[in-house]
Formats: C-alpha cells, sequence, structure tokens
C-alpha cells in the first residue's frame, strides 16, 4: 500500500507517527518479486529470523515429524540423465536449480524445500522453473513417463505444507509463469499466468478501476495459481463469491502432459460437465494448473469501517442479521473478535484500544460501495439502530483512511501477535454459525479442566481464542501456548475434530488438507465421497505422481 | 482567573491516506470524488481542547470547532463535536472562494472576538497546501501571545506552558493567555470518534455563517501558476541470472 502513501512534502514524513499509522499488519511476509520470494523468510514482518544462524533456521525434515509416513518406493530417483533432460528443455540456467548433480546448489534449494512458516521441509534435489505451458507438459510427461514424482509450487504460503515436497519429489515452481495476459476493461475479465503474484495483480487491476475478488494477508507473496488450487477464502469472499463461482476458465496440465485448455471467456457456459472446478481446491493433485481467466468486479470506490464492542456472541449474530439487513449489497466483511484475542494483540502492539471499555466480543464492519456518502449515511444508520436496540454496546467509525488501517490492524493484527507469543495450535473451521463460537468456549473449559490453562508459567497454554470471517460461518480457533506440551496436543485432538464431525462442519474452511488436514477428512466427509475422490484421482493421475502422500 | 473558551479551526482536506494526483489543465489537485478527512494537525488540536477539558486544572467553557468550506466541512465539523467540541461553526464558501492564509487569519480574528475566545488551537498547518502560516499571522492579527509547534501544553493559572520540538531538543516557553497555539505531531494521540458520542454530536449546535458575517472577501494576493506532479520513478528491471546482472552492471557502467 506504500504506493497511496503521499510522498511530497517533508511534513507528511513526519506524519509518520507509529501508533496511528501502521499499515495493515499482514499475516505472512510480502515480497513482491520473483526473485526475492526465495528468500522470503527474511522479509521484515518475521525480522527475528535475520540474526539466527542457518542452522537454526532449518526446522525438522518432515518425514522426521511424520514418521509414519515412508517415501513410495514405486518413484524413481532423480539422476543425473533426467536433470541434463529438464536443462535442455528449459534452456536457461536459472529455470533449473540442480541439487542431484551439484552440491553446492542445496542453499539455493532450501526456501523451495520449507514452507513459510518452516513446519514442514522436504529433501528435494531439483526444482524446475518453466516459463510456457508447453514446458509444464513436457515436464510432466516426461516424470509421468519415469514415474517421477512432482509437486507444484506456487508462492509458497500455503498453512497445511501442501506445496513443499515430503521426501524428493521434484519442485515444479510457477513463478516465471507471471504474465498478466489479457484484460477486457468493459468486462472486466482477466487472462492470467499462475505464477503472477495476486498482489502485483491487484494493483494491475487497480489502474484499470478495477478489483481482484480475492484478497488474503499473503498478498504479496502469493501466486494465482496457488490461489486457485486452494480455492482460497480471505477477506473478501462475502462480497464477491468463492473462487469457484469467479473463475470462468482455466488451463492445466494433465499428470500425462495433456494441456486442458479451457480458456473460457463466458459466464454462461452449460455444455457438460464443468471440469475446470475439479482443479479449484485439488491442490495440484490431479493437474497443474497454468492459466486462468478470472471475472473482476469493479472497484469500490468508497469504503467505510466500523467496530464495535457486544455483551454476547448472540448479540454478535443479531448485529450480523441487523447488518445484511441495513447493509445488503454494500457489505464486504463482517469479522468477530473475541476478547482474548483482542488483549493479546494490545499486549504485543501496546497500542490504545479503539473503544474505550473491554467487550467479550468485537465485530469489524467493512462496507464497499461506489458512494462514500451514501454508504457512510447506511452504516450509521445501521449503527444507530443496533445501540438503541442494545445490541452493540460500543462502537466506533472510522473517520478517515488511517483510522479504517488501524482499526482493521486489530482484526489482522491477531496472526501476528500470537506468532510473536510463542507456538499456536490453528484450526481453521466452518460450523453452522449459532453454535459456531461454541468450540472456544468448550474447548477453552476442556483445557482449563485438564489443569493446561493458565495465567503463570507453569501452565503450557496461555490463552484459547477465537476470531473469524463471521460472515462465511468461519472460525479460527487458536491455541496459544508457551512451549510445547505433549498433553496440549492430546487434549485437543481429536477433540476438535470429533466437535466439528458432530455438527456436520468442516475441518478445514479455507486453508485446505495438505499434510497437514489429510488423515482428518473423515470428520468432515462420508467414506463415499473420500471414494469418489480417489476414483478421480486415479483416473487423471494413475501413476500419482503428482503432489503424493497429501490430500486425500 | 477567566474560564477558557477555546477556539479550534479545523480544515476538511484530501485524506493523508490517499495519493492527490494533478487536475489535467495543471491549476491544482483532482479532488471531485476524492476521500476527503480533517486535517491530522486539527485532529490534534480537538483532541489537545477536549483533553484540556478532561485534565480538571482549568475550567473550560467553551470549546467551538470552526471551518471554513464547502457543505461538506459540516463532516468534519461533526466528528470534532463527535470528539468533544461542544459546538460549530460552519462558514460556507462558494465554488472558487478558496481563502489564503490571511483570509483565514482576518476570519479567525474576527470569529475569536465574536466568540470571546481566549485560546485559539490550531494546527501548525494543513497538509493540503502546506502553508503553515495562519497561526503566525492570527497572533499577529489579535495582538495575543503565539506558541507555535506545541508539543506538550501545561496550564498553570492563567499562565501557559508550551513545550515544543526544535533541532535538537526542546524549548519551553512561557506565555499569559490570550493566545494561539498550533500543534505538532507529537502533542497527543488523537482518539475515535464513539458511536455514542458520534450520535450525540448530531443534536449538538452547528451555526452557517457566511464570510459576509466575519466582513471578510475571499480576494486572493496570490495566483497559482501550475501543478505538476513530481518525476515518475524510474522502475527497475529484472535480470535472468547472475551473468545478467554482470552484464547489465557492466553496461551501466558501474563496475
Amino acid at each position: 500500500m506504500a504506493c497511496r502513501h503521499r510522498s511530497s512534502t517533508t511534513t507528511l514524513a513526519r506524519l509518520a507517527k507509529p501508533a496511528r499509522l501502521t499499515p495493515r499488519l499482514s499475516t505472512q511476509p510480502q515480497v513482491q518479486s520473483q526473485v526475492a520470494s526465495a528468500v522470503r523468510c527474511f522479509s521484515s514482518s518475521r525480522p527475528s529470523q535475520l540474526k539466527e544462524t542457518r542452522c537454526q533456521q532449518q526446522g525438522k525434515f518432515t518425514s522426521e515429524t511424520y514418521p509414519e509416513l515412508k517415501r513410495d518406493s514405486r518413484y524413481g530417483q532423480v539422476t543425473k540423465e533426467h536433470v541434463d533432460y529438464f536443462k535442455g528443455l528449459l534452456g536457461t540456467e536459472s529455470a533449473v536449480i540442480d541439487g542431484v548433480t551439484n552440491e553446492n546448489a542445496t542453499d539455493d534449494i532450501e526456501p523451495f524445500n520449507s514452507d513459510w512458516m518452516r513446519k514442514y521441509r522436504g529433501h528435494c534435489r531439483l526444482v524446475l522453473k518453466p516459463s510456457s505451458t508447453e514446458e509444464v507438459s513436457k515436464i510432466l510427461k516426461y516424470c509421468n513417463d519415469n514415474k517421477l514424482a512432482v509437486v507444484p509450487q506456487g508462492g509458497n504460503t500455503g498453512l497445511v505444507g501442501g506445496s513443499v515436497p515430503v521426501f524428493d519429489e521434484i519442485v515444479l515452481n510457477m513463478g516465471r509463469m507471471n504474465n498478466i495476459h489479457e484484460f477486457d476493461e468493459v468486462s472486466g475479465i482477466l487472462t492470467v499466468e499462475a505464477g503472477a503474484i495476486l498482489e502485483v495483480v491487484d494493483q494491475f487491476l487497480a489502474s484499470k478501476g478495477y478489483i481482484f475478488p480475492l484478497d488474503l494477508g499473503a498478498k504479496g507473496s502469493c501466486h494465482i495459481g496457488g490461489n486457485l488450487s486452494t480455492n482460497a477464502g480471505g477477506l473478501r469472499l462475502l462480497r464477491y463469491g468463492s473462487l469457484h463461482g469467479t473463475t470462468l476458465g482455466i488451463e492445466a496440465v494433465l499428470p500425462d502432459g495433456t494441456v486442458v485448455d479451457d480458456l473460457c471467456k463466458l459466464r454462461k457456459n452449460n455444455t457438460g460437465y464443468d471440469i475446470k472446478q475439479l482443479f479449484i481446491g485439488s491442490e495440484g493433485t490431479i493437474g497443474v494448473i497454468t492459466k486462468a481467466v478470472i471475472q473482476c468486479p469493479q472497484r469500490p470506490k468508497a469504503q467505510n469501517v466500523a467496530l464495535f464492542g457486544l455483551e454476547s456472541y448472540e448479540a454478535a449474530q443479531q448485529a450480523f442479521r441487523e447488518a445484511k439487513g441495513h447493509l445488503s449489497e454494500i457489505l464486504s466483511a463482517f469479522e468477530l473478535m473475541d476478547g482474548g484475542s483482542q488483549a493479546l494483540v494490545r499486549q504485543v502492539t501496546k497500542k490504545n484500544s479503539p473503544l474505550e471499555g473491554e467487550y467479550p466480543f468485537y465485530c469489524l464492519i467493512e462496507t464497499s460501495g461506489s458512494n462514500s456518502d451514501h454508504d457512510g449515511e447506511k452504516l450509521q444508520t445501521f449503527l444507530e439502530d443496533v445501540m438503541e436496540k442494545g445490541i452493540v454496546v460500543d462502537g466506533t467509525l472510522a473517520q478517515d483512511e488511517t483510522q479504517v488501517r488501524a482499526l482493521w490492524s486489530w482484526r489482522e493484527g491477531i496472526t501476528e501477535a500470537l506468532g510473536h507469543l510463542g507456538g499456536v495450535y490453528k484450526y481453521d473451521v466452518s460450523i453452522p454459525l449459532p453454535e459456531m463460537y461454541q468450540l472456544v468456549e468448550d474447548t477453552k473449559a476442556r483445557v482449563r479442566e485438564a489443569g493446561l490453562l493458565g495465567d503463570t508459567d507453569e501452565h503450557p497454554v496461555r490463552a484459547v481464542v477465537g476470531y473469524g470471517h463471521m460472515g462465511d460461518a468461519n472460525l479460527h480457533l487458536n491455541v496459544s501456548t508457551r512451549r510445547y506440551d505433549e498433553r496440549v496436543e492430546k487434549c485437543l485432538e481429536p477433540f476438535v475434530y470429533e466437535w466439528i464431525s458432530k455438527r456436520q462442519g468442516s475441518i478445514s474452511a479455507e486453508h485446505g488438507l495438505g499434510l497437514a488436514k489429510k488423515k482428518y477428512i473423515g470428520y468432515s466427509r462420508t467414506p463415499t465421497m473420500v471414494g469418489l475422490m480417489k476414483q478421480l484421482k486415479d483416473l487423471y493421475d494413475p501413476n500419482a505422481i503428482l503432489n503424493p502422500y497429501k490430500y486425500i | 482567573m477567566s474560564a477558557l473558551r477555546i477556539l479550534v479551526p479545523v480544515k476538511r482536506v484530501i485524506d493523508y491516506a490517499v495519493k492527490p494526483r494533478v487536475n489535467k489543465a495543471q491549476t491544482g489537485v483532482e479532488t471531485a470524488g476524492v476521500k476527503h478527512s480533517m486535517n491530522p494537525f486539527d485532529e490534534l488540536s480537538v483532541e489537545e481542547s477536549v483533553r484540556i477539558r478532561e485534565g480538571k486544572k482549568t475550567p473550560v467553557e467553551d470549546i467551538c470547532v470552526i471551518s471554513a468550506g464547502p457543505t461538506k466541512a459540516q463532516d468534519i465539523l461533526r466528528t470534532a463535536m463527535a470528539m468533544g467540541a461542544d459546538r460549530a461553526i460552519h462558514v460556507e464558501t462558494k465554488e472558487g472562494e478558496d481563502l489564503e492564509p490571511l483570509g483565514v487569519a482576518k476570519l479567525l480574528k474576527a470569529a475569536a472576538e465574536q466568540n470571546k475566545s481566549n485560546l485559539v488551537i490550531l494546527g501548525k498547518q494543513s497538509i493540503d497546501d502546506d502553508a503553515g502560516q495562519t497561526g503566525q499571522m492570527l497572533a499577529g492579527l489579535l495582538g495575543w501571545a503565539q506558541a507555535t509547534q506545541a508539543s506538550k501544553v501545561e496550564f498553570n493559572g492563567d499562565v501557559v506552558q508550551v513545550t515544543r520540538e526544535v533541532d535538537g531538543g526542546v524549548e519551553t516557553l512561557k506565555a499569559k493567555l490570550p493566545m494561539v497555539i498550533t500543534t505538532d505531531l507529537r502533542l497527543n494521540e488523537p482518539r475515535y470518534a464513539s458511536l455514542p458520542n458520534i450520535m450525540k454530536a448530531k443534536k449538538k449546535p452547528l451555526e452557517k455563517k457566511t464570510l459576509a458575517d466575519f466582513g471578510i472577501t475571499a480576494e486572493k494576493r496570490l495566483k497559482t501558476i501550475k501543478v505538476t506532479e513530481p518525476p515518475p520513478r524510474q522502475g527497475g528491471g529484472k535480470v535472468e541470472d547472475v551473468d545478467g546482472l554482470v552484464s547489465k552492471l557492466k553496461e551501466l557502467g558501474a563496475l
């Protein structure tokens, strides 16, 4: 957002007082260029890592964390011959990072071997960076013929280890396929390559008066292809819907090298099975997305943000109903934060809370529309209404852009604040709205009963907090710990999954399955459903070379 | 000692976080459809006035905010009242009737006299034209003491002690009321207007006036000849690999 700051006078430099002008905190490091993505771990939001030695930085190998995982002997070992083929195919040296014949390349490969949180780490020794669909096709065909396992990789910002190799799979990094092919200013239809970075695309669209229908904390690093293959949810879902709806067409490559060209630019096309939907959210297990056609909405000219404090979760639900009634088409975010999460943000950032008192629940509302005055009026009427009815106890309405960002930082800063305090067990779940917050209460009670939760050092758990996209019935249950303790894990799992399963919720709302949630799929899907998924996988990827050990 | 009657001038400007664009005719910046808010320095003035009242060391009888500008300026007057000001005066100006710092100072002089103010707290400058002259001119016209760029304001009876940041340190001034204080960034951290206060602010009095009510005309002494954007930053380029970087550096004569 730096571009939006005025740069003309010295006064403005002096205006940058830390407390109120903090930009939206992102949950993940933001790096813009592909070149820099390789050193993402050194970016500004995680400065402490700069001081760590290389050795400490490298986490445990995934194969050590998950000892039950064994390398599948069906897969071939990558040899010099294979590397030579890829070098011949891709040409330029930078397109192949070869750790097979060149031992010095280990450092170059490391960023592709682990995720940004350093929870997963693979043993990959070969990274390929194709620059065209044809190259992807040839690579996959060759790998399929030689039974070489492949992990497609985007910006590597996932939270469940889906984009990181487990053993010696070849990493297929899409970063070089980052062109914006076509944009129609009348219809707002965008054709873009899979490796384009979300923020870059969004800035391009901004210059045309449009907006990408998806926004998330990792926008500075994540790729469009990765967003699609994980069906990322994010902050704008309430308004613009999921990628299943906004994606009009896809070009993908199947494991045998077949190019599935479905770059359809039509909103309506009822001719046969909608195959492209299979690639959205399948986490690179049946094909590699190379291009996409996205329907982009008009960029809203006016945004208003309000934050308020509530006495109970019931009141938050009422407020949500009222918000839909009053704000209908302009409501673009309805976020819930509990008092615990806000206390932790306050503790870490040392900022003054926007509201005077403390409340058990906070909601953040954003409206996006074409006319600031109209929207402001609607929002004001809504706020007055909920205040008069006693649903909301206190609140504030951002009076300027700076306050808009400051209010958002209380929601977006939670992940980062928790990260500062120590290890966090994160559950990203969907639960029918009436019972959504009960999960946090029940988990808290359970952890407390087990004697694990407390204010003093002898308790391994610092806090159990909940926040999330209330508008999408998507809750983030976070358990902040002081240190790793096996008892905590035993206390939480499978309790949380069983709890969700009983209420027909989803154990992974927007983060996906990857490696982390693979074994829990049964809590959200019936054996029949899982069976159908396996059939699909076998059909498109009979040799199972794509993203092995994960997903289903 | 007398109770304080504080006059707080506020200005509606293009939002600090919005990047202004020069209009096609190069006569000024594009304002239509651009988000406007209260000048950040004026927020500090409003906040400080409210804090003086809350500090209870000196009784504050009246906090009056005043703004000259289009009808929309009433929005920021309401914001100021939601933050704690008691009442507002809106001096409506027509399209093209922009005031220069001297005009504003004359207007404020008249307003301070009409409202029997004994303290004027105003921002050290507005972020749109960055003139930074109004406070000083006003003090001159009124013949009052002035303390500019305040980073701390303390009351001791009729005596006001103002700390201001100067190069390499701080300077502390002392003056008697009536006086003019201009605010700087480190003075305070403005509060958020709470919903109950936003609602209360709607019922607070807002007086509508014109320049003529203060005996002022919007005459221009200065003429803007041209407004231009700063030269665009030269974009960087990407190189494929180390060899590419080396040859590029050589090409540029850096190696």
